[in-house]
Parts: C-alpha cells; structure tokens; sequence
C-alpha cells in the first residue's frame, strides 16, 4: 500500500535485536562472529553497542559471568550457530548451577534447512534445554522484540540463570515492523519474592527459643543484595554465620559473628557449628553435596529454617521445618521488623569463640623451602586489603584462596562453585574488570587450568585492562594430584605436568608484562609492583608441589569426620 | 507410589521434550504419558503417570514441573476424585473357530471391533489402565499380534466426595 499514513518502518531482525538490546540497557556484548550471526554483526557496525571479542566463545561466556557476578546485571553473549554455540555450553551450564544471569544469542541456520544437518547447524535448544533456566527459538521476526524482553526477564528475576535465544540467519534478515516495547507477559511465571508473613513469625519463634542458632548463607544473599540486613540481623541477635563457598563476602571476612566458610573444605569452627547448632538457618543456600557432607550427619539437631526464591529448592536436599520463599533480603527486612526476644546466645558464642581460637586455619611451614600457596594468597589479601575482586579457577588454589583471603566486599568474589569449571576464572576476570574498570581485579588460577582458556591473553592485550594474572604453579593438576595422594595411594595417574610452557615468555607474546617468583620475598616485591601498575601482568608464582588443602571432609563423610585438622 | 499428575502448559514448541526432559534429569520415571490440545486455544494438557519414592520426591517433582516457563498448572489429582482413561489398540489372532469366543470375552469390555480381515481381529477398548490390563490378559492366550495403548489421559470430577488432602507444604 502506498498510503504513507499507515505505512510502517520495516526493520531487519539483527536490527530489532540490538534496538531492544539497547533499550534493555545491554552496554556490552561478549562474543565472537560466524557465518550464521554475521547479519547481526553486520547491525552491530553499523550501530555499535560495545562488543568484546574473545578468543573462544568459552572465553566470552566466562567473561560474561564474571561480569555478571560483579555488576549484577545480565551478562550478554553472542555466538554463531554449530560450533559457537555448542562451544558456549560449559559456560550455560555454569551459569545455570551457579545462578547467574546471561542472556546468551546463537546463530542458527536458515529455517529453511534446520533439520537437514546443514553445514554448521546443532540442535543448540535441545543440546541447552537441561542447563538453561529458559530457551527459545525464534521462528518468525515478529516475535523477537517479545522474545528478547521475556529472556531478560527471565534471567534476571526470581533465581537468576542464563537463557538461550536461537536465531535462525533468515530471522536475522528477515524484514518487520514489530515494535520494542511490548509487555512481558508470563502466566506460567510468577516468582515469589515476598515472604509469607505466619512462615516469618514461625521463623521468629523458633529462633528466639534457639540456644544455638546459626545462620548459613548462601549467594542467593549477594544476588540479592542482602548483605547489610543479613549483618544487621546477625549482630541484633548475636547469631553466628557461616558461607557456603559462593556466599563469601555476604558477611565481612574478618567479622567476631563470621565462623568462616562451611563444607567440605570449611572451617572446623563453621562444620562442628552445622553439627551441634539447634536452629539452622539456610538464607540463599541450596545445601549442595559438598557442603553438607554426608546428609545423615547434616545438622542432626537442628530446626532448619530455610529462606531461597527457588520454592524447588526447598526440601531438596535436607528436610525442611520452617519454608519461606522469597527473596533474601525481603524475608531479612520482614525478620527483622519483627519484635524477637531471645536467643541468648553468649555460651555459644564463646563455645564458637574458643573453636575458632583453638581451630584456625593454618599450615605448616617446617621444613619446606619456596613459597606456599597459602602464604601466595595471604600476600595477595594484605597487599589489596581485602577489597580486590579475586576471580578463581578450580582447584587447590581455590580454596585455599576461599580459605585464606578474607572477602570485606559482597561483589569481590568470582568463582565457579556449582559446576567446578577450570578454565574459568581468567576469562571471567577480564568480564569484571570491564564491569568494574577501576577495581583491581586479580585471576588466581592454577597452571593447568589457566591452560584451557589462556588463549584470552590476546584479548587481554588488546584491551589492556588492568588484570593481573597469578598462576599459582605447583606443575600439577593440584587437586587431582591430592586426591590421588589420599585416595588412591599416591597413584599419580596423570596428574604431573612434567611440560609446560613458559608461561612468562607466553606472556611476553601477548606483549604482556610478566613474572617468575620463587620466593616469598620475591613475591612480595612484583605482587606489590605489579598491584601498583595500571597494566595488565602475569605472575608466574611458583609454589609448592605436594601442599595439600586441609582441613577437608572427605567424600561421603559427615562435616563431623573432618581431617587435617590441627588444634594450635 | 504410583501417581497422577496433569499439567497444563503453553503450548510452544519444544514444550512436552522440555518437560519430559526434566523428568529424565531429575531420575523420574514415567509410565504413561499423554498429551493433547485443551478447550482453550494455544494451552496444552499433559497427564503423566509416574513412580516415584515418597512425599518428598514427589514434592520435588511437582516444585521442578511448577518452576518450567511454559508450565501453567501442575496437579496431582491421585487422591481426587477423578476421571481416568487409556485407549488401547489390540490386534488378536482370531480364526473363524475362535471368532465367537473371543467376541464374547471382549464384549463385557465394551470393546469395539474397528477391523478385521480373515484370521485377524482389531478391538478399540477404553478404559481405566487396570481393564485393559484385564483385557489384555484374557486375549494373549489367542496370540496378540499388536498392541498399542495411548497413556492415561485424565482429570478431576466437578463434584469432589471429601475435601481435597492437604496441599503439599509450598507450592
Ligand atoms: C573442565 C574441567 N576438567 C576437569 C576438572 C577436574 N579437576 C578439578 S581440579 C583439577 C586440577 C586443577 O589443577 P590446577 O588448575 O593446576 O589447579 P590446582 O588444583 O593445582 O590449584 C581438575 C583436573 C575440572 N574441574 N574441570
């Protein structure tokens, strides 16, 4: 029709995209082009939106839950169809366990030939249905203004998690004039933030009878930005707390009520606490396997009290007595409007005192010459004074870097707990420097693990962020290696890295800044230099082989049946 | 236990491997399962039949369909008074000597004869699992060459006799 009236403003679907991208307030994607995306990335050059190009597409959907874990907004990633895509599934999977929100785009071959093993197509929304809070595909462009604002919706509402949207190459040329601006509406989701006001005041009585009341908590207490009512909650009642490994930094490190972290790798004051308290109460915890030990042995005393936004979560795992769904800091404000009086908890608090004066964590240093791990990452804690964003790989180094330095901020820690990737932490610490440009952000990641994504040194280099990289290098796949020491009698079955690369002269290709220390004073000095620098480094920081991390609950042992723990 | 549980859903596509996908992940089992457009447009209703453990299973079960985008509705109807039906399709060896037998075993059944040709009989029968189970029994001693059953389809009777049990603790 040529009346210009009722004539409306055709759109490409890549166009569409990065308009509602925009109008989402997306301020940067992370991703890497193809065949079946290009039309997109075609959009994107001619109106940008930040795009970050990492070196794999693991590499930029690790960078996207870093800085999602460190902004709090949705991390957004960007891939073509087959291979991109099917490359991103480690990091939607990780995203998914450790409920972080990502928006993730894949290309998709033409719906003309989907079904017909087209070059580079892959089932990418039956491959992702398992680890992905919500998928779709879109099957006609008309639909993908309401599609993108439903998945970030979906992400990051309720319990965060990463949504896939498949984009089929002709969706992505193909011509409309659907509008932005629809509203989401989703019968089948509705999530439930605010408590229930009897479960609350059951919750209070319980607690102001307790003797020994203790709280657990988990990231569902970052996510949602509880931290200072969960202090204030712990301090008006005196109730002593414990962190799962995600939860850390949601109380400060060096807090009288903090127990320290709790689990297979916790403290001896947070486990034998978890098994003697009265009253345990989980906030944004879902009492996953390595921290609860064996179940039978898990808090066998205790009422438990559990607060999460995921009603699924729930009575899982360990029985519930008092549910509450909602979001933390909702159920925490509601907690503490309410008149409680109670609990006494002075003998606890000493008993818990004296534990953890008996109890520390601590190792030994008689008889072993270069540096421990242990002290590695106690440097790292004094020389940023508790307030860098530490970002990890899987491993030794990581927990000993969850046990050692003392987390005074709740966005300063990036980990992957739930699905345990190596690989991660390098990436996702370029994806928090960028979401935080002007804190330091130090990568402690193990030699191996640093092998499977450091292929991002290159964009390191490109973007010269401040980033410095500790290799924590015992030449070994460190926790394997351990496990193989207790487990398995000293049978090193591939666990040795007899080669590896120079990882200074590996640096240095990337025109990076680096360093080898072998000594703990050595150490001193280039950490200290390389914190100062505003430039990217990597320290190749050479620890001890055979240092193990203790104490530990060991697999299907009760937190009651720790080992390696000394008393001072 | 054995239990019954519909769910409504949107009707997108992809939605019943969604479902059934996280049944396989979370190690349920599924007996039956049916599927099938409702009276609104675009919504779905599945009914499953399923196995699981006890109360908490069962909870985490109902709690993991509930939290699923294109999920509406989720219920397990067990306890309630309830409709319940399974359609099967049963071939049976049927010679003209035995027709007459086979016909008066069939008939208290209110199965149907839907084909036939010289030695063979089709029957349509509907019903609740555990009578065409019955059925089923009686006819295999005759040589059943093709069975297929459609999974129990179901729903809640308007009238309720007792008031419906205690709603799992947080759904
Ligand atoms: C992708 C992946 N593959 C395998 C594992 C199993 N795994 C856990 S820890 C570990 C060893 C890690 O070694 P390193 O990165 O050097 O760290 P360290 O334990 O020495 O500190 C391995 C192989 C894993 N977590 N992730």
């Amino acid at each position: 029709m040529r009346d210009a009236a009722t004539q409306t403003i055709q759109k490409s679907g890549a166009d569409i995209l990065i308009e509602s991208l925009k109008e989402q307030g997306v301020e940067m994607i992370f991703g890497y082009p193809g065949g079946a995306v290009l039309p997109i990335y075609d959009a994107l050059y001619k109106n940008p939106i930040r795009h970050v190009l990492a070196r794999h597409e693991q590499g930029a959907i690790h960078a996207a839950e870093g800085y999602a874990r460190v902004s709090g907004k949705a991390g957004v990633v960007l891939a073509t169809s087959g291979p991109g895509a099917t490359n991103l599934v480690t990091g939607i999977a990780d995203a998914m366990l450790d409920s972080l929100p990502l928006v993730v785009f894949t290309g998709q071959v033409a719906t003309t030939v989907i079904g017909t093993d087209a070059f580079q197509e892959a089932d990418i929304v039956s491959i992702t249905q398992p680890i992905t809070k919500h998928n779709y595909q879109v099957k006609n462009v008309e639909d993908l203004p309401r599609i993108i604002k439903e998945a970030f919706y979906i992400a990051s509402t309720g319990r965060p998690g990463p949504v896939v949207v498949d984009i089929p190459k002709n969706i992505a040329t193909g011509m409309s004039s659907a509008q932005v601006s629809e509203e989401v509406r989703l019968p089948g989701y509705q999530p439930t933030t605010n408590p229930n006001y009897l479960q609350i005041q059951k919750a209070v009585q319980v607690l102001a009878e307790a003797k020994r009341p203790l709280i657990l908590a988990g990231a569902g207490v970052l996510a949602a930005k509880a931290t200072s009512e969960l202090v204030a909650f712990a301090e008006k009642y005196q109730i002593p707390v414990t962190n799962t490994l995600l939860g850390l930094g949601g109380i400060p490190g060096d807090h009288d009520l903090f127990l320290g972290m709790a689990g297979m790798h916790g403290t001896y004051t947070a486990n034998t606490a978890i098994c003697e308290c009265d009253v345990l109460m989980n906030i944004g915890a879902r009492f996953d396997d390595r921290l609860t030990g064996n179940l039978a042995d898990f808090a066998p005393n205790a009422k438990v009290i559990h607060i999460d936004i995921d009603p699924a979560e729930i009575g899982k795992n360990v029985p519930t007595d008092i549910p509450i769904v909602a979001d933390a800091q909702k159920a925490l404000i509601a907690l503490l409007e309410q008149p409680i009086t109670g609990p006494d908890t002075t003998q606890w608090l000493q008993k818990l005192t004296h534990n953890k004066n008996s109890y520390p964590l601590q190792y030994s240093t008689a008889n072993k010459q270069g540096i421990l791990p242990q002290q590695a990452v106690q440097l790292i804690h004094r020389l940023t004074g508790g307030d860098a964003v530490i970002t990890t790989d899987v491993g030794q180094h990581q927990m000993w870097t969850a046990q050692y330095y003392k987390f005074n901020n709740p966005h300063n820690w990036v980990t992957s707990g739930g699905l345990g990737t190596m690989g991660f932490g390098f990436p996702a610490a370029i994806g928090a420097q960028l979401a935080k440009p002007d804190e330091k952000v130090v990568a402690i990641v193990g030699d191996a693990g640093f092998q499977m994504t450091l292929q991002e040194l290159s964009l390191l280099q490109e973007l010269r962020l401040p980033v410095k990289v500790v290799i924590m290098n015992n030449q070994s796949l460190g926790m394997v290696r351990q496990w193989q020491e207790t487990f398995y009698e000293e049978r090193y079955s591939q666990s040795l890295l007899h080669v590896q690369p120079d990882f200074v002269k590996l640096a240095q290709a990337y025109e990076i800044d680096a360093y080898k220390v072998e000594t703990l004073e050595d150490a001193e000095e280039v950490f200290r230099k390389a914190f100062e620098s505003n430039e990217p480094a990597l320290i190749d920081c050479r620890v001890l082989q055979l240092e193990n991390v203790y104490p530990m609950v060991a697999p299907g042992k009760g937190l009651s049946e720790m080992i390696g723990v000394i008393s001072k | 236990m054995k239990r019954i549980i519909t769910t409504t859903v949107i009707n997108q596509s992809g939605v019943l491997n969604r479902v059934t996908g996280l049944l396989m992940k979370r190690q349920f089992n599924i007996e039956s399962i049916s599927v099938g457009p409702t009276e609104q447009a675009g919504i779905s209703k599945m009914t499953f039949v399923v196995n699981v453990e006890d109360e908490r299973k069962l909870e985490q079960l109902l709690k993991q369909l509930q939290k699923q985008i294109d999920v509406l509705k989720v219920n397990d109807i067990t306890d309630k008074a309830m409709v319940m039906r399974e359609l099967a399709l049963i071939k049976v060896v049927s010679s003209p000597a035995v027709r007459s037998e086979i016909y008066s075993i069939t008939e208290p059944f209110r199965a149907a004869v839907i084909d036939m040709s010289k030695n063979v009989t089709t029957f349509q029968v509907t019903g609740e699992p555990e009578k065409i189970d019955a059925l089923v029994d009686l006819l295999k001693p005759y040589g059943i060459k093709e069975l297929t059953r459609s999974g129990v389809s179901a729903f809640v009777r308007e009238t309720q006799k007792a008031p419906a049990p205690q709603q799992l603790s947080i759904l």
